[in-house]
């Protein structure tokens, strides 16, 4: 292990109540009142961070992860520990900040450059990259006041990222703009990770925080309640936001991964399994085979109602298909202590190569957020391989008829999807 | 206090664009552009001049120019104006620019910083062109103009030292902006700027010379009016009250400035 670009030790931050302002002014000439209340939002946070990691921050609004963030770059000042940093951090959550709209975008960028702590030597020097990178064209040298959002963001984000920092700080700010320079922006990101950048992200959005970090750091009412891999830490985000209200969350050891369970326990779930065509439990599924997941659940009180779902996820966590008894209509009633329901899900596994986990859900309506009885993360894991049928990528299996005519003349069409595979059976069925 | 002031140096590049963009912004899009910040002091003086000029002129002993009353009202406009920009740009300069503070980092003194410059800016404008005002009306200048740089650091110290101390107040307070402007106002006619001292009823002197822009001002008035150089005694409340509000408005924003970014 190399030493941490980036170390976070025990960092707290309070805010004071003072009741009046007297107070306050009071504290900077050393009289310290003790009707002074400390409020704390961050509390016991320590983490330390590799060069070149990834880290997603994920949290509920009002975490205390911005709180953190602002104390990482230094804008706000810690009430106690420290964070010791190696390098430069640069930070894409005050894009266009002291942006001057009756400045021309070359006259806002050398100002903001300073801003930034470059020197005029250094930012002659990168002043070009960033018109390149900028692609505004003429508009470069006219008042920012003419500019779309779209083009300030452009110019913003070229600033920004101008030169490589030792730690980047990425905020949701990102989404904005047009596709074509998001994905820009993505690239150049993960050009700077390649060269050894850390990478600290703060997002909401799975599939960003999954494609481009390796851990994820999870902040719960000023408190870092996980840290981990990303999959794993979203969904512990998943089960605390159900169970905002009661419940417990506890996560297991399954097949070699943590799985996240959580809910108020007034109904089970007793058994899960995937069962071929042939009625035998399977792990491996052929592509495209009949396969049919059967759940079991026992009622240990009477639940009014009780809606059963399921969602497929492939290793990521990024959900691929979820339904539940209260979309077909198959809501059970009045259920009493003791029952046991078991529901049947029939479906052909249309999906790509790889293993895929299954998450179970029981709660009285469609979406698990009012009365969560139990939450199950990866209540099982299955392999979807292909047998016989003719290659492809991807997550889905969507087999198509291709036809290609060369000068006129038909190619033969190549044996598609459309031939029955053998179904590969296996496990303890 | 070091690090204080390479921080400062680190920055001048940032310091100078500031005040540049500062100076542009306020008159971008104006068709005169930087000539309304000799424009509108001297506007006001014409002003004075034309409503005063009859009562007040007779009271201006030891000086034969029919512009006197004039030449008296634009040097002591010259230090007030410098006083009052960088007073009441400081008070509002931290709220103003919250939302830089709390997002990006830099030195935060870069700010009151800049203020000082663009009130240097201006305010060098404005004696030149009253030293070109004062020889279009007859009054040549004298080598004691050589002295008013030093009365300017003296009147931006003492500025800078009451604008940090209110502006830093003003972030948890928001009232002290509303109550200056009025005060402000109040501190202006306390001045002699537009009446002289000799108006003033004896008993209310001792008050006045509580007042250090009133040594300040007579001190611009004594060396540009009359070509008469500073006198030591005059120059040691002003140096003394500039160099402690000073201190005492670094000392506080020293205190205050992680305090401040959690309230803005």
């Amino acid at each position: 292990m190399t030493a941490p670009v980036l170390s976070v030790e025990n960092v707290g931050k309070s805010y004071r109540e003072y009741g009046t302002e007297w107070r306050r002014f009071g504290t900077w000439v050393g009289w310290h009142s003790r009707r002074i209340k400390e409020h704390w939002v961050l509390r016991n946070i320590s983490f330390a961070v590799q060069p070149g990691e990834a880290v997603g921050i994920i949290g509920q609004n009002g975490a205390g992860k911005s709180t953190l963030l602002k104390i990482i770059t230094g804008t706000l000042g810690a009430t106690e520990g420290k964070v010791r940093a190696a390098g430069r951090i640069a930070a894409i959550l005050e894009l266009g900040m002291g942006f001057n709209p009756d400045l021309t975008g070359r006259e806002n960028v050398a100002h903001s450059a300073g801003l930034m702590g470059f020197s005029r030597a250094q930012i002659e020097g990168l002043m070009p990259d960033i018109e390149a990178f900028a692609e505004v064209g003429e508009y470069f040298d006219e008042p920012l006041r003419t500019y779309s959002s779209g083009m300030q963001m452009r110019v913003a984000f070229s600033l920004a990222t101008a030169m490589r920092p030792d730690v980047l700080i990425v905020d949701e700010a990102l989404s904005v703009g047009d596709a074509y320079f998001v994905h820009k922006c993505f690239k150049r990101i993960r050009q700077f990770r390649e060269d050894g950048t850390t990478l600290l992200i703060v997002s909401h959005d799975k599939a960003a925080i999954q494609g481009l970090c390796d851990r994820a750091i999870m902040i719960e009412k000023g408190r870092l309640i996980a840290d981990g891999l990303p999959q794993q830490v979203f969904d512990l985000y998943n089960a605390l936001i159900a169970d905002m209200e009661n419940g417990s969350i506890k996560q297991v050891e399954a097949d070699g991964q943590i799985a996240t369970q959580s809910g108020t326990g007034e109904a089970v779930v007793e058994s899960v399994h995937l069962e071929s065509a042939d009625g035998r439990v399977v792990e491996y599924v052929g592509v495209g085979d009949p396969v049919e997941l059967v759940i079991r659940a026992r009622l240990r009180e009477p639940v009014a109602r009780l809606v059963v779902g399921y969602m497929l996820r492939d290793r990521l966590g990024q959900a691929m298909y979820g339904t539940n008894t209260s979309y077909s209509d198959q809501v059970v009633a009045n259920g009493r202590a003791g029952d046991v329901v078991e529901t049947r899900a029939r479906f052909d596994a249309n999906l790509g190569v790889g293993t895929y986990s299954v998450s179970i859900a029981l709660s009285s309506t469609e979406t698990h957020l009012v009365n969560n009885y139990e939450w199950r993360d990866l209540a099982l894991v299955f392999t979807v391989a292909n047998m016989g049928r003719s290659p492809f990528v991807g997550h889905a299996w969507l087999p198509p008829v291709i036809s290609v005519r060369c000068n006129g003349a038909v190619l033969a069409a190549a044996n598609g999807g459309a031939d029955e595979g053998t179904y590969l059976v296996a496990g303890n069925g | 206090m070091k690090d204080f002031f390479l921080a400062i140096w680190r920055y001048r590049h940032f310091i100078a664009s500031s005040i540049r963009n500062d100076l542009r912004s306020r008159f971008a899009r104006s068709k005169l552009g930087a000539i309304w910040m000799i424009l509108q002091p001297l506007a006001q003086v014409a002003i004075y001049s034309l409503v005063l000029s009859r009562i007040m002129s007779a009271k201006l002993p030891g000086i034969d120019n029919p512009y006197a009353y004039s030449l008296y009202l634009l040097s002591g406009m010259l230090a007030w104006s410098l006083f009052s920009e960088i007073v009441s740009r400081s008070i509002t300069v931290f709220v103003d620019n919250g939302s830089l503070l709390k997002k990006i980092v830099f030195p935060r003194v870069c700010l009151p910083i800049t203020v000082v410059g663009s009130a240097l800016v201006n305010n060098v404008m404005l004696l030149l062109m009253t030293v070109v005002v004062f020889a279009l009306l007859g009054h040549l200048p004298t080598v004691t103009l050589l002295w008013v740089p030093l009365l300017m650091i003296c009147t931006v110290a003492l500025g800078l030292g009451i604008g940090l101390i209110l502006g830093v107040l003003n972030v948890f307070v928001r009232d002290i902006n509303q109550v200056m402007v009025v005060v402000l106002q109040l501190w202006f006619w306390l001045t002699p700027i537009v009446y002289m001292t000799t108006i003033v009823p004896p008993r209310m002197m001792g008050v006045m010379r509580l007042n250090p822009m009133y040594w300040i001002v007579t001190e611009y008035q004594g060396l540009l009016v009359y070509g008469r150089a500073p006198d030591p005694m005059s120059l040691f409340p002003i140096v003394v009250s500039a160099a402690v509000l000073l201190a005492a408005g670094l000392f506080l924003f020293r205190r205050a400035a992680t305090d401040m970014v959690d309230v803005l």
